[in-house]
């Protein structure tokens, strides 16, 4: 018979204790955990004290998930647009006037100067833009070159945006997106949001317990590029036919030609205002832009300026005289509500891009209490079902079989906690399943003793003989179990995850419960009670 | 104390006879399952056919599917299906992809906030992107191709060639019933369900596993027993495992579809076919194969089935 050595048996005793400790804290409160928490000292690793209660995915909490999506396409759209500003003002630097003026390619310019004297100083100046560093440099390219220049027949010169500058700008793109995503959400007061890059051009967005999920969507996907520009005088050029919003289906000419924008703000709060008490939003600007509007605004008084936000005029007040505060209000038709989120928006800062929400899913807080209430209910009537039905059939074996059983779970709940996996509701259902498949182990194991005792083998022989036939194939079928899981789980996304971890963890754990925990209580048994055979 | 014993002692049921019926009847329910994919097909959920899926609740009294059905209707473009759901008051509404793209859809999230909020409670909402299911549907398939691929993998190294076979014919089956199961109950098929596939592929080779098992021992100490005799002792030696492990699998998922609630009772329904399938292909699909693959060599016998024929031709 397998001797167990003092320290296997304290090992495994401790490993217990542990594992009670570690998933104990889910039963207390929030607070007690808390206070647990806090009173940790410093040297101590956190981790160490338990402390974390198992994290509860948002189907079981309650809460959205939103996954974001950068429009590329817009991405690209706005960074040919700057191309074009640049080559523009490029052009007028050096006094170059093109044939045909700028022409657009899908992912670039294009423009023709037959002149070779012409183009001798017009290209080395182009190609500043072409270079990692100085003229695209403002719009944050590093590394990959941003645009490619070629020259062809009759003074045809391109400049293309490269695949590598574009990537490198998405992937900017999203970095600056989870920056502004995260003032935006946090400016709501909502506790414990999680955002995260997913993939190339995506984000994540996890908000908990959430009442107004569509206030938050439209939180989310404003793009808030806020800008100040004029509104265009009859025969002007460079102009955009805008959208305005006091007036829908009518459009208004505004100089393509931005003052100043968003960018240059440094606070922005919902007022009233003092003439007519309606809902506004008052706004400061930094130095530069504060001076810049300052001077614009004297120059053009009398003519109406275009408030733009998201490319649709807001409001066009003429300018009664220069504003040289460096603050200003945004008046427009708004409610209370309104000014709210645009202050918040505005002092968030604009998106790099235009966000499209490509997934959504919201579970209501009532939803993931009732699904916690019946995944505890059916995982407690399980669990009598088996628990019966082993001491029914195996009496004492059944009774450790049992324990072992209890422990199995206890370690289950102890993993997750510590490495902070989610229970989903799937979970749930793992863990269901796990407590109907935990004992397959056990009863393999039995069987097979049975086999041996009734093969004429004195009982320790049985036992011994049983354990080690038994080993293989629990190994084996646990194994093939195994692997699926571990599929599901790098496959799976969300909820179905959840089940893989719930499945891994229940797996390897039962590989410590059913055989050596198993092991020494039957050993213990034999010892105290000295049977002489088989007791089922 | 007298225990429980759901399967007698020393039982001698002659299982792998009965492939005469077993193999024809499962080549006829997975003819009959492709026949059914291919015309009435599963019924996906929107994580693979994408749209919007709500769930409701009526804050008071019973939920009015018609008024509802009639309302939902002005959403947006397409059929939307309104269904009951779980407790009284209950109500799912599953609204497809709208052609204007993300923007268009939310518009509906947003259309049935205002038309329904004042007299149901908005339990769940879940909008997946044509972009989002076309990828889900790419992963789920790969997923249960790699977990197949990489079971065959492990039965190779594990297992002789022949028993591996067996296995994997055993998995493969299984597989197409329960799909044979999505397809009678209409039971929806989801990311869930691919969970569910994936793990009756792991407890079928289980099943397959612990019969085999024995039958490598067997073969090893009983030389000269014909292959049926042989299979039918492994299945008879490892029946009462067999109907314990069922039964306490059993046991816990009939606890699940009881009081589990309406969102995981698909799973836990699918999950309890599948036990029943895995548990009869083990005994009556995976083993008699072996009757026609034969095992050579590595066991020192003699009766893979083209040693058979050409004995019996010299004995005639």
């Amino acid at each position: 018979m397998t001797r167990y050595t003092p320290g296997k048996i304290v090992a495994v005793l401790l490993l217990c204790v542990l594992s009670a400790l570690y998933a104990a804290p889910s039963a207390l409160s929030p607070e007690t955990r808390k206070s647990i928490e806090d009173s940790i000292p410093s040297w101590i690793p956190k981790w160490i004290v338990p402390h974390r209660a198992i994290v509860l995915g948002l189907d079981l909490q309650g809460g959205s998930h939103i996954l974001l999506e950068v429009d590329a396409p817009d991405l690209m759209r706005a960074q040919v647009a700057t191309l074009r500003d640049d080559v523009r003002r490029i052009l007028r630097e050096v006094r170059v006037t093109p044939q045909g003026g700028i022409g657009t390619l899908p992912r670039g310019v294009q423009l023709r100067v037959p002149e070779q004297a012409d183009r001798d100083r017009l290209i080395p100046r182009l190609q500043e833009i072409t270079q990692p560093v100085g003229g695209l440099a403002a719009l944050g390219v590093t590394g990959a070159s941003a645009a490619a220049l070629t020259q062809g027949e009759g003074g045809l010169i391109q400049i293309q945006l490269t695949e590598a500058g574009m990537n490198d700008r998405v992937r900017r793109a999203v970095e600056q997106a989870i920056e502004v995503l995260r003032r935006r959400v946090d400016s709501t007061g909502t506790t414990e949001p999680s955002i995260q890059r997913q993939g190339a051009n995506r984000i994540e967005v996890q908000v908990p317990g959430l009442q107004h999920p569509e206030r938050l969507k439209e939180l989310l996907g404003r793009t808030a590029k806020l800008e100040f520009r004029m509104v265009a005088e009859p025969g002007a050029v460079d102009v955009d036919s805008l959208p305005s919003r006091d007036n829908p289906g009518q459009t208004l000419p505004v100089e393509r030609r931005v003052i100043v924008d968003g960018s240059a703000l440094v606070d922005a709060q919902p007022s009233f205002d003092q003439q007519s008490g309606r809902p506004v939003v008052n706004f400061r600007f930094n130095v530069a832009g504060g001076q810049r509007f300052g001077q614009v605004t004297s120059e053009s008084v009398g003519r109406a300026l275009a408030i733009v936000l998201d490319n649709e005029v807001i409001s066009a007040p003429t300018i009664q005289s220069p504003i040289t505060g460096g603050s200003g209000i945004i008046t427009g038709q708004f409610t209370v509500q309104q000014v709210n989120e645009l202050a918040v928006l505005l002092r968030a800062g604009a998106l790099p891009a235009k966000l499209t929400v490509i997934e959504e899913r919201t579970v209501g807080p009532g939803l993931g209490a009732d699904s916690i209430r019946a995944g505890t209910l059916a995982t407690y009537v399980a669990g009598a079902f088996v628990v019966v039905f082993m001491l029914v059939s195996y009496g004492v074996f059944g009774l450790i079989a049992n324990i072992a059983l209890a422990v199995h779970l206890v370690l289950i709940f102890a993993l997750m906690s510590l490495t902070g996996a989610t229970l989903t509701l799937p979970g749930i259902a793992g863990i269901v399943l796990t407590i109907g498949t935990a004992v397959d182990s056990n009863v393999l194991i039995y069987e097979r003793i049975r086999e041996e005792a009734k093969a004429g083998r004195s009982i320790l022989m049985a036992i011994d003989a049983g354990f080690q036939r038994a080993f293989a194939t629990v190994f084996d079928s646990n194994s093939t179990m195994l692997i699926a899981a571990v599929i599901l789980f790098f496959m799976g996304a969300g909820p179905v995850r959840g089940f893989a971890v719930v499945f891994i963890f229940g797996i390897v754990t039962t590989l410590i419960t059913a055989i050596t925990m198993t092991r020494m209580m039957i050993n213990l048994w034999y010892r105290l009670f000295k049977p002489t055979r088989i007791p089922f | 104390m007298k225990l429980l014993r759901i399967v007698p002692d020393d039982t001698k049921f002659r299982f792998v006879r009965y492939r005469r019926f077993s193999y024809p009847f499962s080549a006829i329910v997975s003819i009959v399952t492709l026949v059914l994919f291919l015309t009435v097909g599963l019924n996906f959920g929107i994580d693979f056919k994408g749209g919007t899926l709500i769930e409701l609740q009526a804050k008071a009294g019973r939920a009015d599917i018609g008024a509802v059905r009639q309302v939902a209707a002005t959403f947006g473009e397409g059929e939307p299906e309104v269904q009951e759901f779980g407790d009284a008051g209950g109500l799912s509404l599953r609204i497809p992809i709208q052609p204007g793209g993300e923007i268009a859809q939310a518009e509906v999230v947003r259309k049935a906030r205002a038309a329904l909020e004042s007299t149901y409670e908005f339990r769940r909402v879940e909008t997946v992107g044509p972009r989002v299911s076309g990828e889900l549907v790419q992963s789920g398939t790969l997923g249960t191709l790699v977990a197949v691929i990489a079971v065959l993998a492990y039965l190779w190294f594990r297992f002789e060639p022949q028993l591996a076979i067996g296995a994997i014919i055993g998995t493969l089956h299984d597989i197409v019933l329960t799909v044979f199961f999505f397809l009678v109950t209409q039971i929806e098929f989801n990311m869930t369900s691919i969970a569910a596939i994936l793990t009756i592929i792991g407890y079928s080779l289980n099943e397959t596993v612990v019969v085999f098992d024995r039958t490598r021992e067997l073969l090893r100490r009983y030389k000269t027993m014909p292959m049926q005799e042989l299979l039918d002792l492994s299945i008879n030696s490892t029946l009462s495992r067999t109907a314990m492990t069922a039964t306490t699998t059993f046991l816990s998922l009939l606890a699940l579809v009881i009081f589990g609630g309406p969102a995981i009772e698909g799973f836990a329904l699918v999950m309890l076919a599948g036990i029943a399938i895995c548990t009869y292909s083990a005994m009556y699909i995976s083993s008699p194969v072996l009757i026609y693959l034969g095992i050579h060599g590595e066991f020192g016998r003699k009766d893979g089935v083209a040693e058979a024929v050409k004995a019996s031709a010299e004995t005639r």
